[in-house]
């Protein structure tokens, strides 16, 4: 972590703007608000494609809606169904704008890289304690750059 | 990504344009995952075929079941012609058993369409195993052997049980493997990938299958994604506990291999399993971890009426049928009670033939193959409360169907079925 661009979370006030920086899992550039979860996610058995929605009993983003967001989250977790389920997303037009996560395994590799969306990992700072639902996030992963605007 | 030649003219064309667009997916998930290279695998399980009316309506609207193929095994948009594997490959559970559509609500439609896509499969060179078992059935890997599966229960068991070295792989990742023997070479097929980071002790001796889903299930949800080094197993399990144990720790967490020091290959001693990595933390399991873990596990059933015994997940063994059979011979089933086993199709022509179906089916059970109630969304009609002897089942059917679930042995369960009650409620 490079403390010259450590941010205190408390200090950030609505309307300014953050940079961190990581590893680009998958190129591109999107925007979109933010929905943030300190909880991994479950494909298969975890999450509806047809709606974007996460369905899994006690998930604190359950009932909630991915689509169109940047997915801010540790990393998956569950089936060997994941990148399918977020495959019929991406058909269904449901799947996230954007994703940024921390815990690199095979499922959200593949996942994210057949979702299309662009995907980042490995930053600089903690993404998921340092973004909150409702932030404006830019990702830019082919330049490993992530632009987040406090609400 | 580091490519070889034959990689590249892969990439480039040369074998084809399936296997070009199955080189482009494998090259940007081994760049995702930050892999070095490509590592080459002759066995690979996963899924072909399409069982659901979303598929089919994909097939007749954008170009048939190459389409398909395209679209959902290779992540390509363009649709190119389904090519022959090249690796051995084997198919993995559906999402109906097709002998069975009227059980499973599953309209006579779907069953043609499926059977048109199992017909393109077999013709690819799949081999048509439909199940979560594969090493039951005849594949078998050995040790060290590069493999692209997916399943989490079949990658556990292939790991930690026989040895072999296998991520845990998609519908795409292992679709391009068949027609290219590649595979990112990242993870679990390295040596420091498959050393142990943490400790689990157990204090209390594990006979039966239930104590091994107990015990999964408890060590699943403490590790997580990590690899953990078992001691304290005095006695050799067999494949039916190994089987339960595992697909109990890869759904309470993310295990995906596991050593158990003098019995799992790569753990003749504890140095072995760690490898030269320090135990991050070391957890002891006993009476009272057991007990929290059955109540937790039990936590979502309250009624002692059982509609529906499930008995099959992962596929049942030909030795657990021939347990079922035993505790069922001579018995009729409770009326308002089913029981379905669930079992690969060849180990049901096995049980069949040594005169297990007859058995259980004058019991009142049924014996059925190729998928299992959470992949299927099927149960009897009515079913409020199932019975199960696994953890794995009893962890997903709540979620996935909102029933009620019990979980206990096998005796257990079969008396319920006989009696339509849960004794221990």
């Amino acid at each position: 972590m490079n403390s010259s661009t450590h941010v205190e979370q408390a200090t950030v006030a609505a309307g300014e703007t953050i940079v961190i920086r990581g590893r680009c899992v998958v190129p591109g550039v999107a925007e979109g608000e933010a929905l943030v979860t300190t909880q991994p996610i479950s494909g298969w058995g975890g999450v509806d494609p047809r709606n974007g929605t996460v369905i899994e009993t006690r998930h604190e983003l359950r009932g909630q809606s991915f689509a169109k967001k940047v997915l801010v989250f540790p990393g998956a977790k569950g089936s060997s169904g994941w990148s399918a389920q977020f495959h019929v997303a991406r058909l269904m037009g449901t799947a996230p704008a954007a994703w940024l996560f921390n815990q690199m395994t095979t499922k959200v590799a593949l996942g994210t890289v057949v979702s299309h969306s662009p995907a980042m990992t490995d930053f600089d700072q903690d993404p998921v304690a340092l973004i909150r639902t409702g932030d404006w996030v830019k990702v830019d992963a082919t330049n490993g750059v992530v632009t987040i605007t406090r609400k | 990504m580091r490519l070889t030649d034959v990689e590249k003219a892969m990439r480039d064309g040369e074998a084809g344009p399936a296997v070009a667009k199955a080189m482009d997916l494998l090259i940007r998930y081994g760049e995702a995952l930050g892999a070095e290279g490509l590592v080459e695998t002759r066995n690979v399980c996963g899924t072909v075929t399409a069982t659901t009316p979303f598929l089919r309506d994909f097939a007749v609207n954008k170009g048939g079941l190459d389409a398909v193929f395209s679209e959902f095994n290779l992540d390509s948009q363009e649709v190119v012609a389904t090519p022959k594997v090249k690796a051995f490959s084997s198919h993995l559970q559906l999402g109906f058993d097709p002998h069975h559509p009227a059980e499973m609500g599953v309209s006579d439609e779907i069953v043609q369409f499926y059977k048109k896509s199992e017909a393109a499969a077999a013709k690819m060179g799949v081999q048509i195993l439909n199940t979560c078992t594969p090493y039951q059935v005849g594949n078998v890997p050995t040790r060290g052997e590069h493999l692209a599966w997916m399943e989490s229960s079949a990658v556990i068991y292939a790991n930690s049980v026989l040895g072999a070295r296998t991520n845990t792989e998609g519908r795409e990742s292992t679709s391009c493997a068949m027609i290219t023997c590649r595979i990112p070479d990242w993870g679990f097929h390295r040596d420091e990938g498959r050393r142990g980071t943490l400790g689990v002790h157990t204090d209390i001796p594990l006979e039966t299958v239930e104590d091994w889903g107990l015990f999964g299930y408890w060590m699943g949800d403490w590790v997580q994604e990590r690899v953990p080094v078992i001691t304290g197993v005095r006695s050799s399990p067999n494949l039916p506990r190994l089987k339960h144990f595992g697909a109990a720790a890869s759904s309470s967490g993310g295990v995906e291999m596991y050593h158990i020091v003098g019995i799992t290959p790569e753990a003749n001693t504890v140095e072995q399993a760690f490898g030269g990595n320090k135990a991050t933390e070391v957890r002891h399991y006993g009476r009272r971890e057991r007990e929290l873990t059955l109540e937790r596990i039990n936590s979502t059933a309250s009624d002692s009426k059982v509609d529906y015994v499930m008995l099959g997940c992962p596929h049942y063994t030909i030795e657990q049928i021939w347990e079922a059979a035993q505790l069922l011979e001579g018995r009729k089933l409770h009326p308002e009670t089913a029981l379905w086993i669930w079992t690969p199709r060849a180990i049901k022509e096995l049980a069949t033939r040594n005169g297990y179906t007859q058995i259980i089916e004058a019991a009142g059970g049924k014996i059925f193959t190729d998928s299992c109630s959470a992949m299927s969304r099927a149960v009897p009609p009515g079913t409020k409360v199932v019975a199960l002897d696994s953890a794995k089942q009893a962890h997903y059917l709540p979620a996935i169907l909102g029933l009620q679930a019990w979980f206990g042995t096998t005796e257990q369960c079969i008396e319920a079925a006989c009696t339509g009650r849960w004794s221990a409620a």
